[in-house]
């Protein structure tokens, strides 16, 4: 099945990106053939086939539970695109 | 013969003996740099004066018989991808061109502790995402071979500056090939360790289950020194490998006897260069006239780890890059103008009447997510999240990603049947020899075609490495792959020393004017 625009657009919104009307159009049809090869996958059996998220199969790595003094924060805050010297800064959540 | 025409083993040999010292080799490389950097634009930084001052606290220490630490006075680049402290670390993206790095990434802290001498930032595809370089949102990096064609990538940039001897070494990162790829494409040696070998943290994440950082470097023997500096465990990464490494510089040069090597009939199929193929073909033979025996074996699932690997990496990149909002660090729009479009878009909604779009219509917070990560990601970034985020998707999760989850665990068996009777896999890393800058940019596919041969390792967590093994008729260099089963470093890189004992191609040089 073919995918359409309308899911592309709808898709941009999930990523929170902004296309253009030319990006989407591009867009669509690049992920649409990129699917498409894709969609080979499916002719595999893998009914039986546990899922492998990493390749190290490890659980539960914890390192001691030490209190130890963490990165500065006037240090993180400098990186900040808005910050008031204690918190990051952006438009209004609620309302206009 | 020049200081630049050594090896980083030779040169830390000179050093040791008093016979040079750092601030020399680093001002020969220095000089190296500003010759021919202009024309191949593999660095996007670099910094001579803190390089020589580093090198002058190297001599002195050395001098003063106090200890030095394992690389002490060889200069490394580093892609920038890698945290430094307080130096800025872009991954060439618009997003995070002003962003300093507030630590050190573990591998850049233990280049340090080795007493590297820092020279500079490589170019690289943004955000490590392509085979070319030329997805940098910061500038072109051209094959010191052939300045028409691509360096390959995405470590692009670490692979022309060794490739041009502009550095002994450097480091870059691999998710799907980013290192062995463009070794293969500038005629170095590259490393992409098992996975979880060197430490993660620090290394801006693309996809964290594959990403994985390694030496590049013009012989086995000295990325067997690279890696020696910067391998082993890691607190600071829960992914990280708490298994012993070796001295690797020390056991490179012992040859392996009684080795098997496997070739498989998938890495010979269609498309396959036909001087990319003879190439391989010739280094198998040098292998079997070392002694080594041959046995044909089958990866019946490599014809889908393309399509396993695009489902997983864009899906862990899209999720990784979701903490690029514009709000934390790195590229925020212009807030007024924003505002200013969103009310305008509101007015002609309400004049309009359209109550659906109205209710549609992003709240301004949203509307800054979506404006700043537009204008700071470049297009195949975009590609990427977008293909990541649709696999994730509800009513799409099972079918693509779930779905690539297993046939990642069928291509990881694929590894461990074969590696039960040989010892290493061998044969090309890519189809054929550098293409022409530009020749792929519209096709984003045939792109990721390209990743044939090397996307599996990642997608398995085994290593592999990258070697010299030709030139195409057209002076182009042609990459030997040879994959080794986890944590088997040890036995790649002797295995590329004995070849590189037994051959020349990694002495081979661009003629650079």
């Amino acid at each position: 099945m073919p995918l359409t625009r309308e899911q592309v657009e709808k898709v941009s919104l999930l990523a929170r990106l902004q296309l253009s009307e030319s990006e989407l159009v591009a867009m669509t049809a690049q992920l649409d053939a990129i699917v498409g090869y894709i969609d080979q996958m499916a002719e595999l059996d893998t009914e039986q086939v546990e899922p492998m998220a990493h390749p190290i199969e490890l659980a539960d790595v914890f390192r001691a539970d030490h209190a130890r003094p963490s990165t500065d924060r006037a240090e993180i805050l400098a990186n900040a695109p808005h910050a008031d010297g204690q918190c990051y800064l952006v438009p209004a959540v609620l309302g206009d | 013969m020049s200081l630049t025409d050594l090896t980083a083993t030779q040169l830390l040999a000179e050093l040791s003996a008093g016979r040079t010292s750092a601030v020399e080799v680093t001002q020969a490389y220095v000089d190296r740099i500003e010759r021919h950097e202009p024309a191949i634009g593999a660095f996007l930084r670099y910094d001579a004066e803190t390089a020589l001052a580093s090198a002058k606290n190297i001599d002195e220490r050395r001098r003063a018989g106090k200890p030095v630490g394992l690389l002490a006075g060889l200069p490394v680049a580093v892609k920038d991808l890698l945290c430094s402290k307080g130096d800025l670390a872009t991954c060439a993206s618009r997003m995070l061109e002003n962003f300093r790095a507030p630590y050190d990434s573990t591998v850049v802290a233990r280049l340090k502790q080795a007493d590297a001498v820092l020279l500079g930032r490589t170019n690289l595809d943004e955000f490590a995402m392509g085979g070319s370089t030329e997805n940098s949102g910061l500038g072109v990096t051209r094959n010191p071979w052939d300045f028409t064609r691509a360096p390959g990538g995405s470590s692009g940039g670490s692979a022309a500056c060794v490739a041009a001897r502009m550095t002994p070494l450097s480091i870059g990162t691999d998710t799907g090939g980013s290192i062995r790829q463009p070794a293969g494409l500038c005629g170095v040696t590259g490393m992409k360790p098992t996975y979880g070998r060197v430490s993660r943290y620090g290394l801006i994440a693309f996809a964290s289950s594959l990403d994985q950082a390694g030496p590049m470097a013009s012989t086995a023997q000295d990325a067997a020194l690279l890696l020696e500096a910067i391998a082993g465990h890691d607190s600071g990464d829960s992914t990280s490998i708490n298994a012993p490494t070796q001295p690797y510089s020390q056991t490179v040069t012992q040859p392996l006897a009684g080795l098997t090597l496997g070739i498989a009939k998938e890495h010979f199929g269609p498309g396959l260069n036909a001087e990319v193929e003879q190439s391989v073909r010739e280094a198998i033979r040098v292998y079997e006239s070392l002694g080594a025996k041959v046995k044909q074996i089958s990866l019946p699932h490599s014809k889908y780890c393309v399509a396993t690997y695009y489902i997983i990496a864009p899906s862990e990149a899209s999720s990784n890059l979701a903490r690029y909002d514009g709000v934390h660090f790195g590229h925020r729009t212009d807030e007024r103008a924003m505002l200013a479009e969103l009310t305008a878009e509101r007015q002609k909604l309400e004049s309009a009447k359209d109550t659906a779009a109205l209710n549609r219509l992003d709240t301004p917070l949203v509307r800054m997510y979506r404006r700043s990560r537009s204008e700071g990601f470049g297009p195949e970034v975009k590609r990427r999240i977008m293909l990541g985020t649709y696999a994730l998707s509800s009513g799409y999760y099972d079918a693509y990603y779930l779905k690539a989850l297993k046939v990642r665990r069928l291509i990881r068996q694929d590894f461990d049947s074969v590696f039960q009777s040989v010892d290493l896999i061998i044969g090309p890393v890519t189809a054929a020899p550098a293409f022409k800058l530009g020749e792929n940019v519209d096709d984003p596919l045939a792109m990721y075609l390209l990743d044939l041969y090397t996307v599996s390792a990642n997608l398995a967590g085994i290593p592999g490495i990258s070697i010299p093994c030709g030139l195409s008729t057209s002076g182009l260099p042609i990459g030997l792959q040879l994959q080794a089963p986890p944590l088997e470093e040890d036995r790649l890189l002797r295995a590329a020393h004995m070849f590189q004992q037994a051959t020349d191609w990694h002495t081979r040089r661009p003629n650079l004017p």
